[in-house]
């Protein structure tokens, strides 16, 4: 009940943007700028979800977007080397790709019982790397890119872009695991108080690797649509973007203690930052202003979710501690 | 355990004469003074910030807006010298930037009792995107000889001993280790911060005002973030919103690779000290090779992964949880 407040009073501040913007600038709030800044979050939407299930399990993965990188770069070299690839091969490939990268993240976790924060930082820097040793420091431009990717993002079936089609399948599909699929649930127990997950019969190790495996295919195929809406590839694309999805989650209400945090929440907070990012060149500020903004919307918001959470009494211990 | 310790440390050791020794016979001019000298520019501003982040990391927490910070000191100094100020204006209004930042996240984390590691990564963007919006795509130049020497001077040229070819600021950085270890290892604030690693509430409750340390461990980061703005900016000789981009995971790297346990409790400073010369004099190396920096930082991306590994590798299987 809490959270549907917290995600209600997000939609309203969302809403109250929108329209304080459009009273001054009526361009914002018309179909077109709208599906514009859908466009613009489809691909921060599908590494949110991947995310968000990372962090539901108490852990983070710094490498999405090194690997979103690592993926589009391969996707971008594999489809100038053999143009007979069609779409579906070079999506499945990029999957393949992501997917395993992030089972590479997955397996130093769990076989070695290692924290995920220091991991994750390692194979970011490990697979940005990556990149330029497969592209020997080249870009691949407009013109190499195989066309099928370059299409994809550009494709529209009914009336909607075919990116904001391919975010709403996944945020649709992360929903309903969520919801009602065993292994959805036992995320959130395994995040909310691992031992007792364990004690309880649930296969941490399996479903640790499931997590970073899906973050790891879902940033792969971010990796390729990017690629595609874009027409680019080189070594630092998206670099630090890892710090935007993060941040999407966090103002989100998802929990960087693990087991808290809704798919519908998640997709408010990618909408957020969609939304001001997409206000701030219609009002004139400069776009410099971007990454200040976002840092204090990220305190804010960790600070009201904390409220939140201390409200709920579930840090009995810490608490006693404030009074003594 | 402290046995363990001393085992990681020697492994260092040992690997940083293995390296001098192989790049030494490998590259021509790598075993020269001048060489090893000059090597320690790369890494003096970043060990200054490892020092400080392994102290937060042995208590616990974690400073990911430690290069922001930097850049914001950088600033500040930049804008004071704008505003006419001289020389000792200046690293005031640095090292009271830094204290600020730092004294910001500290208060975040203390008073809202919120996971540092998310208030910094906050902090962060904050601190990056206000030294962005101030400067833009501008750059401030023009600082003093003064702080030109101070980032690329020796330590002979100053004392007048010119064969003393050491730079002043690797002569810093030496110095603040010996600070930072005397604190961390000799004085009860230091047995404190390995017991507020360890447990928290326990700590608390054997009468220890973790609050109080942890608060003062932010402020100790922003500081040194400042000392090395200051170093920094007296070397390149600009500010540019993009100074020192990335920094806090070298650092961050410098710490797990030197021994300190990345869930706190654990590490030494010496530790610490030769993960930095070993990640500076490693890249140094591969720079006169001909490396690119990129492959560099997948290297030591790797190394990072390999360094936590292998002491649990060599400690045998563990039953989980």
């Amino acid at each position: 009940m809490k959270g549907l407040h917290r995600e209600i009073a997000l939609l309203a501040i969302i809403v109250a943007i929108a329209l304080a913007v459009g009273v001054r600038a009526p361009v914002f709030l018309t179909w077109h700028n709208a599906l514009d800044i859908a466009n613009d979050s489809a691909i921060l939407a599908i590494l949110v979800m991947g995310q968000m299930l990372v962090l539901l399990t108490r852990g983070v993965d710094l490498s999405a977007a090194s690997n979103l990188a690592l993926t589009g770069m391969l996707c971008a070299l594999a489809g100038r080397a053999m143009p007979q690839l069609g779409v579906v091969p070079l999506l499945l490939l990029a999957v393949a790709i992501g997917t395993l990268l992030g089972l590479v993240n997955g397996w130093l976790i769990t076989t070695f019982e290692l924290p995920p924060i220091v991991v994750t930082l390692g194979t970011l820097s490990a697979y940005r790397g990556a990149i330029f040793v497969a592209s020997q420091g080249a870009w691949i431009s407009d013109h190499q890119i195989h066309p099928a990717i370059k299409g994809l993002p550009r494709e529209q079936w009914l009336g909607l872009p075919a990116l904001v089609w391919i975010a709403a399948v996944v945020v649709v599909a992360m929903a309903v695991f969520l919801r009602w699929r065993r292994e959805g649930r036992e995320l959130y127990a395994l995040g909310g108080n691992p031992h007792a997950a364990a004690y309880v019969g649930i296969p941490l190790r399996r479903r640790l690797l499931l997590v970073y495996a899906v973050s790891g295919a879902l940033a792969g195929l971010a990796g390729l649509l990017w690629v595609g809406r874009y027409a680019i590839a080189f070594t630092e694309l998206a670099a630090g973007y890892e710090l935007t999805v993060i941040a999407a989650c966090v103002i989100g209400g998802v929990s960087i203690g693990g087991g808290i945090g809704s798919v519908a929440g998640a997709v408010l907070g990618v909408l957020f930052i969609g939304v001001v990012n997409g206000a701030l060149p219609v009002i004139q500020v400069s776009p410099f202003w971007q990454q200040a903004i976002a840092g204090v919307v990220i305190l804010v918001s960790v600070a009201l979710n904390a409220g939140a959470q201390r409200r709920s009494g579930r840090q009995i211990l810490e608490r006693r501690e404030v009074a003594a | 355990m402290t046995n363990a310790f001393a085992m990681w440390e020697r492994l260092l050791l040992a690997l940083l004469v293995l390296l001098l020794a192989g790049f030494g016979l490998g590259i021509d001019g790598f075993m020269t003074p001048y060489a090893l000298a000059d090597s320690t520019f790369n890494f003096s501003e970043k060990g200054l910030l490892a020092l400080a982040m392994a102290l937060l990391i042995v208590a616990g927490e974690i400073d990911l807006s430690i290069a922001a910070t930097l850049s914001l000191c950088s600033l500040a100094m930049g804008l004071a010298m704008k505003a006419g100020a001289g020389l000792p204006l200046m690293l005031l209004a640095a090292f009271a930037t830094g204290a600020a930042c730092g004294a910001l996240n500290g208060w975040l984390v203390t008073a809202w009792r919120l996971p540092s590691i998310v208030v910094t990564i906050g902090s962060l963007s904050l601190y990056r995107g206000i030294a962005l919006v101030a400067l833009g795509d501008q750059a401030i130049t023009g600082y003093p000889e003064a702080l030109s020497v101070l980032g690329n001077g020796y330590l002979g040229d100053l004392v007048g001993l010119p064969w003393l070819i050491v730079p002043i600021e690797f002569a810093i950085l030496l110095l603040m280790a010996v600070v930072v270890g005397t604190l961390l290892h000799r004085t009860v604030v230091g047995r404190r911060l390995y017991a507020i690693g360890a447990n928290p509430v326990a700590s608390r409750f054997s009468g220890i005002e973790v609050d109080r340390h942890r608060f003062a461990l932010f402020v100790f980061a922003g500081l040194m973030a400042a000392l090395a703005a200051v170093l920094l900016t007296g070397r390149i000789g600009s500010t540019r919103p993009n100074i020192a981009l990335g920094w806090e995971l070298d650092a961050v790297t410098m710490v797990i690779l030197g021994g300190v346990a990345i869930e706190g409790g654990r590490g030494s400073i010496i530790g610490v000290l030769l993960a930095t010369l070993l990640l500076g004099l490693f890249t140094f190396a591969l720079g006169m090779a001909n490396v690119s920096g990129i492959v560099m930082a997948m290297i030591v991306g790797v190394l990072l992964i390999v360094s936590m590994v292998l002491p649990r590798l060599l400690r045998g299987p563990r039953v989980l949880l």
